[in-house]
């Protein structure tokens, strides 16, 4: 939906039109050549670290609406990243259950990568870093770097140890994406962690009948973010995929706008 | 008392959090086309970001 110009792969071209005014509801890198849309998360570090102002009122504010609507609903079916990494999940690898506790580490990575560090590390003229852009996000590294080194022999003359960084980090997202279901949307997206947050109390929610529910629990183990809907329906990992709904004997899940 | 567990916990105050975090975001999105971060962002996302890319 995001990255529709697929033919800009071919030489690289970026899309300078008005669309990029508004942002992508999923991660989704703005210097992709297929991008028609802004990436939310690259906003709020661009402004944050702008010299006039330290925080992007129209990314935030975008990002609250979008999640009071909908939740975690951009990651189950509008995200190309979590599409991604559904179709490196489906690779024959060994698979494993993630940690205890790591799915903690996006509110990490949000509030210090993406809040704190582009407003607060700045330069002699005030501007600031991208932080998650610059030495995390894999998205970017994946549609925007490769594709763009490709088609642009030039920029393969700067490469160096970010870039050694970045490569770093996707592969590791790669093998975890592979092994553990979701593993980057559970562990590093900032985006989820905002979206989680507001799937409590967003208008597209889950419900149990507890007349119809039978208690055999096969909603638990259909669901890849390992939660019970049966104990938390509308958990903040829970995104919104209706496998759950879908492997139900009773039909005691609904989901839908409430 | 319904049977329906998320239904059960949609009180009058669900409603309420929900119309002013509503009104909250409509208004930081408002306030930030009013202080001109459209440009802003215009200006960043047409060009290629050397730092997402891993060149910055």
């Amino acid at each position: 939906m995001s990255n529709p110009l697929m033919m800009n792969f071919l030489d690289g071209r970026l899309y300078k039109g008005a669309l990029k005014n508004f942002c992508a509801p999923g991660l989704n890198c703005w210097s992709c050549p297929a991008a028609v849309l802004a990436c939310p998360i690259g906003v709020m570090q661009a402004i944050g670290g702008s010299m006039n102002f330290s925080v992007s009122l129209y990314a935030l504010g975008g990002v609250i609406l979008i999640g009071l609507l909908i939740g975690r609903v951009v990651c189950g079916y509008l995200c190309p990243f979590g599409l991604f990494q559904e179709l490196i999940y489906r690779l024959p690898t060994p698979k494993f259950k993630l940690p205890r506790g790591a799915e903690r580490i996006k509110y990490f990575v949000l509030i210090t990568f993406v809040l704190i560090l582009p407003a607060a590390v700045t330069d002699y003229a005030g501007i600031g870093e991208p932080a998650f852009c610059e030495y995390i996000c894999p998205v970017g590294t994946l549609e925007a770097g490769l594709p763009l080194l490709i088609t642009h022999p030039e920029l393969r003359a700067v490469l160096g140890g970010l870039f050694a960084l970045k490569i770093a980090v996707l592969l590791i997202v790669l093998i975890g994406s592979a092994t553990v279901e979701r593993f980057f949307c559970r562990v590093l997206c900032p985006l989820g962690a905002m979206y989680g947050l507001l799937n409590r109390i967003s208008f597209y929610r889950l419900s149990i009948d507890e007349k119809k529910c039978v208690g055999c629990g096969r909603c638990a183990r259909a669901c890849p973010m390992l939660i019970d809907p049966t104990a938390a329906p509308n958990s903040s990992e829970c995104v919104r995929c209706d496998r759950c709904a879908a492997d139900c004997p009773s039909k005691a899940i609904e989901i839908g706008l409430k | 008392m319904s049977n329906v567990i998320s239904t059960s916990t949609m009180t009058m105050s669900t409603a309420m959090i929900r119309l002013l975090i509503g009104l909250t975001a409509g208004a930081m999105i408002w306030a930030g086309v009013e202080r001109g971060e459209l440009s802003m962002i215009l200006n960043k996302a047409a060009r290629v970001c050397l730092e997402c890319i891993g060149l910055g």
